[in-house]
C-alpha cells in the first residue's frame, strides 16, 4: 500500500548515488526487499516509471532480490522460509514454538550506470 | 558500471526521525507511536491512559488521520493538547509530518506524547517517526490471526495492547493463539490484555508505560 513512498525513496537514494559519481545515467537499480514488508514489486515498478521521467534514472530497470523471513522451530530445530500469512505450526513437527527473523529489509544495494568517457 | 550503494530506501525519512528524536530528548518528552487497524481503539486507549497517568504527568497527542478532525476534537474535549495531521489519503505518518506537527505543540509542557498513526496494519511499520516506543493496538473483534497475517507490524512493536477484552468470548477470540503469533515474530514485546470500556487490565499497561519514560 505504501509503495509510492517507498518508490520515492528508491529514486532519491539512486539519484544521489549517481550524482556523487558525476551524474551518469542509471540503467538499473538493485534492491533488497523483505518478504514481510508488504511490498508488491510490480507496483513499485509502476510508480518508478512515472516518478523517474525526466530524471537520470528514466527507463531504468528495477532488479528485486527478495529477502525471506526465516522460521526456526524451537522444538525440532527445523529451518525454513515463510511468507505472510505465517503458518502457526511447524511444517515438520507441528510445534507452535516458532521464531521468525528477517524479511524486513528495504535497501538499495547498488546501481548500474552508463560508462562515462 | 556498478556502483555499490547499500542504503536504506527510507533513509531520508530516518534522518528526519533522528531530528524528531533529538527534539523529544531536548524537552524530555516521551513519544509513543501508536499503530493499529481502524477501529481497534487507539483514541480510546489514549484517553483511558491519560486518565490514569500518575499525577503531574502531562500528556499530549498528535492525531494522524486520512481526513477529518473527529479524533482530535474528542481528545481536545479532555483538555489535552492535540494537533491533527490529515495525511490526505496517505496510508501512514512519516517523520517529516511529525516534524511539522511538533512546531504546533507546546512540547516543553508535554511529558508523554501519543502519536496516533493512521489506522493500518501494514504501512506504518516501515516509517520511523522518531518516537521512543512503538505500540501496536489490536482488538478482539479483529480476530486472533492478526500477528500471523501482519507479522511486520507485530515485529516492530515494543509492546502490544489487546483491546476489547470484555467481548473476547463473543468473538471466539483464542488468546493463546494470538500470544503465540506475537511471540513468533517478537519475543521482547509484552502483551497487555485490556478493555478501554470497562478499564480492565489498564493498570498493568499504565505501569509498564510509566516504567519506560524518562524520570
Amino acid at each position: 500500500m505504501h509503495e509510492l513512498a517507498v518508490t520515492e525513496g528508491i529514486l532519491k537514494v539512486a539519484l544521489e548515488a549517481a550524482a556523487q559519481a558525476g551524474g551518469p545515467r542509471i540503467h538499473a537499480i538493485d534492491l533488497v526487499i523483505g518478504d514481510l514488508s508488504g511490498m508488491v514489486d510490480d507496483s513499485i515498478q509502476f510508480y518508478f516509471d512515472i516518478l523517474s521521467r525526466d530524471t537520470a534514472a528514466a527507463g531504468a530497470t528495477l532488479r528485486f532480490r527478495r529477502e525471506p523471513a526465516n522460521v526456526t522451530c524451537q522444538e525440532c530445530a527445523a529451518h525454513y522460509t515463510a511468507q505472510p500469512p505465517l503458518m502457526p505450526l511447524c511444517t515438520r513437527c507441528g510445534s507452535a514454538q516458532l521464531r521468525v527473523i528477517g524479511g524486513r529489509e528495504l535497501r538499495v544495494e547498488s546501481i548500474e550506470v552508463e560508462e562515462q568517457p | 558500471m556498478r556502483i555499490p550503494v547499500v542504503r536504506n530506501i527510507l533513509s531520508a525519512n530516518d534522518q528526519v526521525a533522528q531530528e524528531n528524536r533529538a527534539a523529544f530528548a531536548a524537552t524530555r518528552t516521551f513519544a509513543i507511536n501508536l499503530m493499529a487497524s481502524p477501529g481497534a481503539g487507539k483514541t480510546s486507549l489514549i484517553l483511558a491512559t491519560a486518565a490514569r497517568l500518575p499525577a503531574g504527568v502531562r500528556p499530549g497527542v498528535i492525531e494522524g488521520d486520512l481526513a477529518s478532525r473527529i479524533d482530535a476534537e474528542k481528545v481536545a474535549e479532555h483538555g489535552i493538547p492535540v494537533v491533527q495531521i490529515n495525511t490526505g489519503g496517505n496510508c501512514h505518518l512519516d517523520a517529516p509530518m511529525i516534524r511539522s506537527a511538533l512546531a504546533e505543540l507546546p512540547l516543553a509542557e508535554i511529558d508523554l506524547l501519543f502519536i496516533e498513526n493512521v489506522g493500518n496494519l501494514v504501512c506504518p511499520a516501515e516509517f520511523d517517526l522518531g518516537a521512543n516506543r512503538a505500540v501496536v493496538v489490536a482488538s478482539t473483534p479483529e480476530g486472533h490471526d492478526k500477528p500471523y497475517k501482519y507479522p511486520g507490524m507485530f515485529a516492530a512493536a515494543d509492546a502490544v495492547v489487546l483491546n476489547k477484552s470484555d467481548v473476547m468470548a463473543v468473538f471466539d477470540f483464542d488468546l493463546d493463539f494470538f500470544r503465540r503469533g506475537v511471540a513468533m515474530v517478537n519475543q521482547k514485546a509484552p502483551v497487555f490484555v485490556v478493555s478501554c470500556r470497562t478499564g480492565a487490565g489498564l493498570a498493568a499497561w499504565v505501569e509498564w508505560l510509566s516504567d519506560q519514560w524518562y524520570t
